[in-house]
């Protein structure tokens, strides 16, 4: 097991642009299950890719346990990585597949067998030596991978979105899963993903990237609520914070704090919302509305309730949300500042 | 609306056969009179003793077979076809997978080397043939003079690449290899790229090298793409007769001979139109069962 380091790591394809990863500094801990969270073109994969040693960064060290790694294949930094595609050998067996990197590593042949089927039965996939990749379920798919990955016992776990060619209702079990997997062999992983729900239910720490930078690294609580700037507030969260410009601050308040003003008690501020639409999810509703008066006049937000049935459209109500769930930011950097008094009126 | 659909349907349907059929028969035609015409020509020819200039023709059953099975250039002829043939496509997929993996990624100036390399495909053969005729001549020849101002031989002393019968062997190979490097060079290069670049970096974190990854994963999942290559490969190769002809005309001593040009030798230049057509007739067999043996590796590959 290793430990993980980047320092002001930047990567620059083309000369004069921007940076697809930009001056990330980066300290895994011991076996942790770190997520890289970030909208597609944020740089997550580039800088896994480069930890892997497929991508060679523009300046700045990488450390695995403690060695500098710059200059180190990919097959010397005893990392192993699971691919978007899984990347599976299609000419080769489940069992041929598995054993591939013992091979490819020189483990003697003796010890192969039980290897394979030992990182086999560790995902369940026994029964399926003989068969070829294509003979397999994306579910199937996704297990031999992690199978090719763990057999060879690396010091680190990379996965670039392994889930996002699985349908829905497989995401979740399989999330599940490689969960209980990190469980068991609590291997430092690190796991790229621009899906929030999977960072959020995986994440031991969660790093949120956007254009090449750190926005935020810490756990999921943290970053959900305490987001370090409005591009957190907004990325993290579905429907995203409600944020709003007052002066020369931006406030902002996650929809499931926007409630009816009769069930908030304490120290609240009120609003009036006139409501637009109503949406049904099963176990919860999605009230989306304009403010009514006020500095806000207006202004668009959501309300997220557990129940909406004496809610109807078209209609005004009093809505509240608590001081304390209050978020402020600069206006001009964007960034989290000290909750300030602002006047609504 | 739906009346003009089944309007439409109609006359469709009314035209399709003759329409079809007359889109089709040109590809028809030219197969039965540029294909199938010549090949049972010589069918028939082989069974008799027909000869230029000579009207009159008799049957002589399988008397063709028996002297041309007889005759010590024949048997030349089909051992340099094999040669040939073989020693080329080894030369020319070592060869081509070396220039499809040097071609793999971008560097300046690449597109122009590719032109440069795709050359001997485009250029019509016997000009191609020609040249190194030239840069292999007794007297004129390049190679020696190079060798010669290098002191590996006396002047006047270098060796006749295709004056001594081993040396043309070697030198005809040479061509045949050049003129078929170009070729397989384009199709393993698209076989390449049509491989997802994940794969070759998953086993290059899997801590395979470079000829690990090249020999075990890469060059395998091309196998139906290198069949499609050396197929094509064996059969112009071996009914290729422009290299030998243009170099060395079969010589010296029939050394070179190889069956499309021995059968050109004797039937065409020797007016033993016969026998002409019982050596070309040797290289239907052969060709059957390469094409069978090719697309059943292809076939496999696929399905596998």
């Amino acid at each position: 097991m290793a430990v993980v380091v980047t320092r002001s790591l930047t990567k620059v394809f083309k000369e004069g642009e921007l940076g697809a990863v930009n001056n990330v500094n980066l300290e895994t801990r011991e076996g942790e299950f770190l997520v890289f969270l970030g909208p597609s073109g944020s740089g997550k994969t580039t800088l896994l890719r480069m930890i892997a040693g497929l991508e060679t960064p523009t300046s700045g060290e990488i450390l695995i346990g403690g060695r500098v790694v710059n200059d180190l294949s990919p097959r010397e930094r005893r990392i192993a990585m699971v691919f978007q595609s899984y990347a599976l050998y299609p000419h080769l067996s489940v069992y041929k597949n598995i054993a591939f990197p013992l091979k490819a590593q020189n483990v003697k042949k003796e010890l192969h067998k039980a290897k394979v089927e030992w990182a086999a039965s560790l995902l369940g996939i026994g029964a399926l030596l003989d068969r070829k990749p294509r003979e397999l379920s994306g579910g199937e798919r996704q297990r031999v991978a992690l199978a090719r990955a763990i057999v060879r016992e690396p010091a680190v776990f990379l996965l670039d979105e392994p889930l996002s060619n699985l349908d829905a209702k497989l995401r979740a079990s399989a999330r599940e899963e490689l969960e209980r997997f990190h469980r068991r062999v609590g291997t430092t992983t690190i796991y790229v993903t621009h899906d929030q729900v999977e960072a959020m239910a995986m994440g031991d720490r969660v790093m949120v990237l956007n254009k090449g930078v750190v926005r935020q690294l810490g756990t999921p609580t943290e970053v959900y609520d305490n987001p370090a700037d409005t591009f957190v507030a907004t990325f993290l969260g579905s429907p995203p914070m409600n944020l709003a410009e007052l002066g020369d601050v931006i406030v902002g308040f996650r929809p499931e704090h926007f409630r009816p003003a009769s069930s908030a008690a304490g120290d609240v501020v009120p609003f009036r919302l006139r409501v637009e639409n109503i949406e049904y999810l099963g176990s919860e509703w999605i009230v989306s509305g304009t403010l009514a008066g006020g500095k806000l006049d207006a202004k668009k937000v959501f309300s997220r309730l557990s129940s909406a049935q004496n809610l109807s459209l078209g209609g005004a109500y009093d809505f509240a949300v608590p001081q304390r769930e209050l978020k402020f930011f600069d206006r001009a950097t964007e960034k989290r500042v000290e909750p300030k008094a602002v006047s609504w009126q | 609306m739906a009346i003009a659909r089944r309007k439409i349907k109609s006359i469709g349907a009314a035209q399709s056969p003759l329409l079809g059929a007359a889109m089709f028969s040109p590809a028809v035609l030219y197969i039965l009179l540029l294909v199938a015409g010549p090949f049972f020509l010589a069918i028939f020819y082989a069974f008799s003793d027909a000869r230029i200039g000579n009207t009159e023709l008799h049957y002589v059953g399988l008397e063709n077979f028996r002297s041309i099975l007889h005759s010590p250039s024949f048997r030349v002829a089909i051992r340099n076809s094999l040669i040939f043939t073989i020693c080329s496509q080894i030369v020319v997929i070592v060869g081509a997978n070396i220039l499809a993996i040097a071609l793999e990624k971008p560097f300046r100036g690449r597109g122009f080397i590719r032109f440069l390399i795709l050359l001997p495909w485009v250029a019509p053969i016997a000009l191609g043939a020609i040249g190194w005729k030239w840069i292999l001549d007794s007297i004129y020849s390049v190679i020696s003079w190079v060798l010669v101002a290098l002191h590996f031989y006396k002047p006047f002393n270098a060796p006749m690449w295709l004056g001594e019968p081993h040396l043309a062997i070697a030198s005809v190979l040479l061509v045949h290899s050049w003129r078929l490097m170009p070729f397989s060079t384009v199709i393993l290069l698209a076989g390449r790229t049509a491989i997802p670049k994940d794969i070759p970096e998953a086993a290059a974190v899997d801590g395979a090298g470079f000829w690990r990854t090249q020999l075990q994963i890469v060059i395998p999942m091309m196998r139906p793409i290198l069949s499609v290559a050396v197929l094509f490969g064996l059969i112009f190769t071996f009914t290729d007769m422009t290299v030998v002809y243009i170099l060395t005309a079969g010589g010296p001593f029939d050394s070179t001979q190889t069956l499309p040009s021995l059968a050109f030798a004797l039937g065409i230049q020797g007016s033993d139109l016969a026998a002409g057509a019982a050596i070309s007739l040797f290289l239907v067999p052969l060709l059957v069962l390469i094409a069978y043996f090719m697309l059943r590796v292809a076939h496999r590959a696929e399905v596998t």
